[in-house]
């Protein structure tokens, strides 16, 4: 039996979605001041000083990093640059208590909810302080106590866990909702629409913010979909639906305040498609000089969202221009010396090679890892990270 | 002849079958016109135009069901997983559909046209997502066939082998060779036999076994081997399925000793079913036990994966201890 109460027609009639454009929401110019009709959401000087900082926190880390991986100190890394708003302006308008599901490009919300450069340093170093153990690539983050999932690497596998573990929270009843964010190229995966569907169906507190930066590694967007962006999706699933300029951080701000309202005060799970550009390479090992222009990188240059909320701010007298200098200096200061202090940190302990595999450690895999110990103990210079740890008997 | 690294191989057979045959069709995420993100495919587009060398949509189980329509339609796709650890999505498509498409509509239809490409395998700091052997998980899927090369010349001959193959065919590329090896290839079409080992030197103590990027691991232990006098015997299986029984019983029946290796876990490995078969083939021939070097039984690390991996030492010391059982 069908669901569907719809009008009867006697000649074939085809629609194509054209009637569904989807507007951009817009707040601020990018010479920091308020467009005519527009209102400021509700955000006081604490909070955006807070976001602010994330936001130059996430471009320096990101410029030292990635210059640290030319000179050969790191294996690899990804840079969030051009899309900070788009992270921290919805992670801002959340509960700290929130989960995040992230995709691997949001080191910003990270930044926002107080991961300290330490933390960020000890991951990407994979030393023996890293969460992870060592086990994961660079920029593949995770924090228990702050509410955000670690990173895995294939992509969107994150998105449909997002709606369990909301429709968790929801039976928790303690209020909370999770977002989970994704690139407009992840969108294509299948894991994207199951996700969307059972949220829509379960009626599920989970905001899914599709980062819609132009490009999923040299894939342009206009080869990745053929509709209008990613947005009217959501109709297909009867789902609330915002698309927002993502280098406008009090757009961004208010559009997840609103949707986090829907999600959690009555149970309507909401896709935000934030439109950026990866103004960075995909990751290190990639250059987009194979697939687009100079130019093209130009225009949104221009765009700048920290720029933006930093005229925005000083508009307000909410920042000058020794606060940044300050700022910037601190920061860069910081990075460096954690850079340091990170690298010079030894690796994890070599039982981290099978712990975690089970809750213990089975039998089998124990007389491996005895096998393994001998054989380190046998070639103790083959073997620098863990000469000495299997020595040890660990 | 040209040198060629093994992209460049791969990239010369995917040119030349895309010259002799208007149906072979070369997609897969970013493979357009920026030539893939290894450029395994570069100038494929260029030279062959958009319609036959194309991006797709980031979908993986999308790209290799499109793939499995096109073969049945009569094409010849030859679709590419930017990382073999990205080819679980399109697990359905492969095993249930791929695998069974000729056996369920006895032999109405199949997708027999269809080659999968993917980079697999470690070595190249890429932790737990860019690192993995998942060849076990086909070879337990009857109606693949599933090849690795080792080198530039064999990537080019078994590529252009699995192109015109009858069955479909995954085509698992060790991405740590890629611009690392690096020898001549043949600029013409030429095509290697798939299902048949290579016995690469011959040797009479002992046998090892290996594909893709291991042989490299098992050129430089049996360099170590051969100085302290235990002969070795070589053998490529070069398709894991189906695999070539008889090359590898007729070394073990001449060494009485096997050492196999591969980088994926032990447990449910290839080694195990190799094992398996040659005990039961040579038994009475065998002087020590079938020895397995491999990745331990733990998700592919990254700081310690010098530990992890089945080094040309792990494998000396395998050959030194069936030497000496």
């Amino acid at each position: 039996m069908t669901t569907t109460k719809s009008k009867v027609v006697y000649s074939p009639v085809f629609t194509d979605g054209a009637e569904f454009r989807i507007p951009t929401f817009k707040l601020l110019k990018q010479d920091g001041s308020l467009y005519k009709s527009a209102k400021a959401p509700d955000l006081d000087k604490e909070k955006a000083l807070r976001i602010y900082r994330a936001m130059v926190t996430t471009r320096i880390l990101d410029e030292r990093m990635l210059a640290a991986q030319r000179q050969g100190r790191l294996s690899f890394y990804m840079q969030c640059t051009g899309e900070e708003a788009a992270v921290i302006g919805s992670t801002a308008a959340l509960d700290d208590g929130d989960m995040i599901m992230a995709q691997y490009r949001e080191q910003g919300a990270l930044a926002y909810r107080g991961f300290s450069i330490d933390e960020f340093m000890n991951q990407l170093f994979g030393n023996e302080l890293d969460y992870g153990k060592g086990r994961q690539m660079p920029v593949h983050y995770g924090s228990e106590k702050l509410n955000y999932m670690t990173i895995s690497s294939p992509l969107a596998t994150q998105i449909p866990q997002a709606t369990g573990y909301a429709y968790g929270q929801k039976m928790a009843g303690e209020g909370h909702c999770t977002i989970t964010y994704f690139g407009e190229g992840a969108a294509s995966e299948g894991d994207f629409h199951a996700a969307l569907n059972m949220a829509a169906v379960h009626r599920v507190p989970v905001i899914f913010l599709c980062r819609n930066n132009g490009y999923a590694i040299s894939t342009p967007a206009a080869e990745q979909f053929a509709a209008d962006g990613v947005a009217p999706r959501a109709y297909g699933y009867k789902m609330d639906v915002i698309r927002v300029d993502g280098n406008d951080i009090l757009a961004m701000y208010q559009a997840t305040q609103e949707a986090r309202k829907l999600a959690v005060e009555h149970n309507r799970p909401v896709l935000i498609e934030a439109m950026s550009y990866r103004l960075a390479a995909h990751s290190s090992s990639d250059d987009p000089s194979g697939y687009r222009s100079k130019d093209e990188e130009a225009v949104w240059r221009e765009k700048d969202p920290i720029l933006r909320m930093r005229l925005w701010l000083e508009s307000l007298k909410w920042w000058s221009e020794d606060d940044e200098k300050q700022l910037q200096e601190n920061m860069r200061r910081e990075v460096l010396e954690t850079m340091k202090r990170a690298q010079k940190r030894p690796p994890p302990a070599l039982d981290t090679l099978v712990t975690d595999v089970y809750d213990e450690v089975p039998p089998h895999l124990a007389e491996q890892f005895e096998k393994v110990k001998a054989h380190i103990c046998k070639y103790p210079d083959e073997y620098p990270k863990s000469a000495e740890h299997a020595k040890g008997g660990a | 002849m040209s040198k060629m690294n093994m992209l460049q191989a791969i990239n010369s057979a995917l040119d030349t079958a895309m010259a002799e045959n208007e149906k072979v069709l070369c997609f897969g995420e970013d493979v357009g016109v920026f030539g893939g993100v290894f450029r395994a495919t570069s100038n494929l587009q260029q030279k062959y135009g958009k319609a036959r060398c194309f991006n797709t949509p980031l979908v993986e189980q999308g790209i290799i069901g499109f793939a499995n329509g096109l073969a049945a339609q009569g094409s010849v796709p030859v679709a590419e997983i930017q990382f073999a650890d990205y080819i679980f999505p399109a697990f359905d498509q492969i095993v249930n559909e791929s695998a069974k498409f000729r056996y369920r509509s006895g032999n109405l239809f199949n997708v027999g046209g269809l080659t999968i490409r993917a980079p697999y395998g470690g070595g190249i700091a890429g932790g737990l997502y860019h690192s993995q052997s998942p060849e076990a998980y086909f070879a337990h899927t009857p109606g693949l066939k599933i090849v690795v090369p080792r080198n530039p010349h064999q990537a080019k001959g078994l590529l252009l082998g699995a192109i015109h193959d009858p069955n479909p065919t995954l085509f698992f590329e060790p991405k740590r060779l890629y611009r690392a090896s690096v020898g001549e290839v043949p600029d013409e079409d030429y095509r290697l036999p798939l299902g048949e080992a290579e016995v690469i030197k011959e040797g009479s103590d002992i046998t090892l076994l290996g594909w893709g990027a291991q042989m490299e691991v098992i050129e430089k232990a049996v360099e170590m081997a051969e100085k302290e006098g235990i002969s070795c015997e070589v053998i490529d299986l070069r398709t894991i399925l189906p695999w070539d029984v008889e090359t590898v019983a007729n070394s073990v029946f001449k060494t009485g000793r096997l050492v196999v290796t591969h980088e994926a876990p032990l447990t449910g490995g290839f080694a195990g079913e190799i094992a398996a078969t040659i005990q039961d083939r040579c038994f009475l021939y065998l002087e020590s036990p079938i020895a397995r070097v491999t990745g331990i039984d733990t998700p592919f690390p990254l700081v310690l994966e010098k530990e992890h991996l089945p080094n040309h030492l792990k494998v000396y010391e395998a050959i030194r201890a069936s030497v000496d059982f």
